[in-house]
């Protein structure tokens, strides 16, 4: 029960427990706790920056989307107006050609027919000259009853 | 238990309540509790060794469960000090002392729990006159903790104040400079009855512990059935103490902060 120099031992021990608490145990520590705290803030942080960042980005491809959309349905409209183009364009060139080759047709036709008209022209009227001699039985000068002849043809 | 049949009861508590000491020098006060010293040296080397042990590693990613631990503990006192202590950064110095006080105690309040008469049976043949383990059932070392907090709270007085300031505050202090032999009068009250009060609560307590614990070991001097009836009412007051040990640990620390804390407050 005596107050002994064991007080003063003890007190000394305590002193160095306490230093080594203070120097060795306590600093570390803290230190790892201080940056764990850093870290989960950090972590905190950029999740929320990540939020934001989605939301934006989703925002942003919604737009894309709309603007790709709506470029979609011009491009349609537009290809259809093109299609009603040149459907018509196809109509109007071949209903030109058909009535190109029509009256190219109706040309060669009256040509021919011309041809014809001329051909049997000419033969009724060698026809008729050959008659004509053989009726007056005398030879009748070609040359010199040419006018005549060809007035003769005309008529026909 | 080992309560041998050649002593008296007397005999046997004043055999377990005697010191391991060593006489070095002329007068009462030259000699050394060599079982005090040796058993806190001891268990500050282990608790203390062990946090160091943990810390030494620590990790700032995810803790393993032996730091978990250490953090809890860290956590916890941490929080009383930030509770009480507002003059600076605590971390300075009240938190790790606080830390130190707290482990060191509690360890040393735990070795209440250790059967007295086994471990005599060891001590006996390095200490044949007697062997204490409670270390904070000598009066030698809750008063050196005391004493120890005291002149911190000297020094962080006069730190915090200047030397000015603290001579202002022991005769103007709480009556006005008129007043001032009361004001001493008060104030010298108040620092002889905080070292008191605060090494002999624990001294009292771990003291009265450590004598019920004999007390009840002596049924077992009375036969078989004292036996059985003394370890059923040991076991009662072991787990009792449990509470009795943590709460003096942790009010020995936080009177430790307290003191120190009103050390730094200027009146």
């Amino acid at each position: 029960m005596n107050i002994t120099f064991t007080l003063i031992a003890q007190a000394a021990v305590f002193a160095a427990f306490i230093w080594f608490t203070k120097a060795f145990v306590w600093p570390p520590l803290l230190r790892a706790i201080e940056a764990r705290q850093k870290q989960i803030a950090d972590g905190l942080a950029a999740a929320e920056q990540g939020k934001k960042s989605l939301e934006s980005s989703s925002k942003q491809a919604e737009l894309a989307i709309a603007e790709a959309r709506a470029r979609a349905t011009e491009i349609i409209a537009q290809a259809e107006k093109r299609d009603a183009q040149m459907v018509e364009a196809a109509k109007i060139a071949a209903k030109t050609e058909g009535e190109r080759e029509k009256a190219a047709a109706k040309a060669d036709i009256q040509q021919e027919l011309s041809r014809a008209r001329e051909q049997l022209r000419e033969q009724v009227a060698a026809l008729a000259v050959a008659g004509a001699e053989k009726i007056l039985r005398r030879e009748v000068d070609a040359r010199a009853h040419a006018e005549l002849l060809d007035g003769i043809k005309k008529q026909l | 238990m080992a309560a041998g049949k050649e002593l008296t009861p007397t005999e046997y508590i004043s055999h377990h309540l005697t010191h391991g000491t060593v006489q070095f020098g002329e007068g009462s006060f030259w000699s050394i509790n060599f079982d005090s010293v040796s058993v806190s040296i001891l268990l500050g080397f282990v608790g203390l060794g062990f946090l160091w042990w943990v810390v030494r590693g620590a990790s700032s990613g995810v803790p393993t469960r032996r730091q978990a631990f250490v953090e809890l503990l860290f956590g916890f006192i941490d929080d009383q000090a930030k509770g009480i202590f507002r003059h600076g950064d605590r971390n300075q110095f009240i938190a790790p002392m606080a830390l130190t006080v707290f482990v060191w105690v509690l360890l040393m309040n735990s070795m209440d729990f250790l059967p007295v008469d086994w471990v005599a049976a060891g001590t006996k043949l390095v200490a044949a006159d007697g062997f204490r383990i409670v270390p904070t059932a000598d009066i030698n070392t809750t008063f050196a903790l005391a004493l120890t907090v005291w002149f911190l709270m000297l020094y962080f007085s006069v730190k915090a104040k200047g030397f000015g300031g603290w001579m202002h505050e022991l005769f103007c202090s709480p009556f006005g400079k008129w007043m001032f032999p009361a004001n001493l009068l008060f104030n010298a009250i108040e620092y002889l009855s905080k070292p008191l009060s605060h090494s002999l609560r624990l001294y009292g307590n771990m003291y009265a512990g450590e004598i019920i614990f004999l007390l009840l070991w002596m049924w077992a001097a009375t036969g078989l059935a004292g036996t059985v009836f003394g370890s059923i009412l040991g076991l009662g007051w072991a787990i009792f103490h449990i509470l009795i040990v943590t709460l003096q640990a942790y009010v020995f620390m936080m009177l430790t902060i307290v003191y120190l804390s009103m050390a730094h407050e200027h009146h």
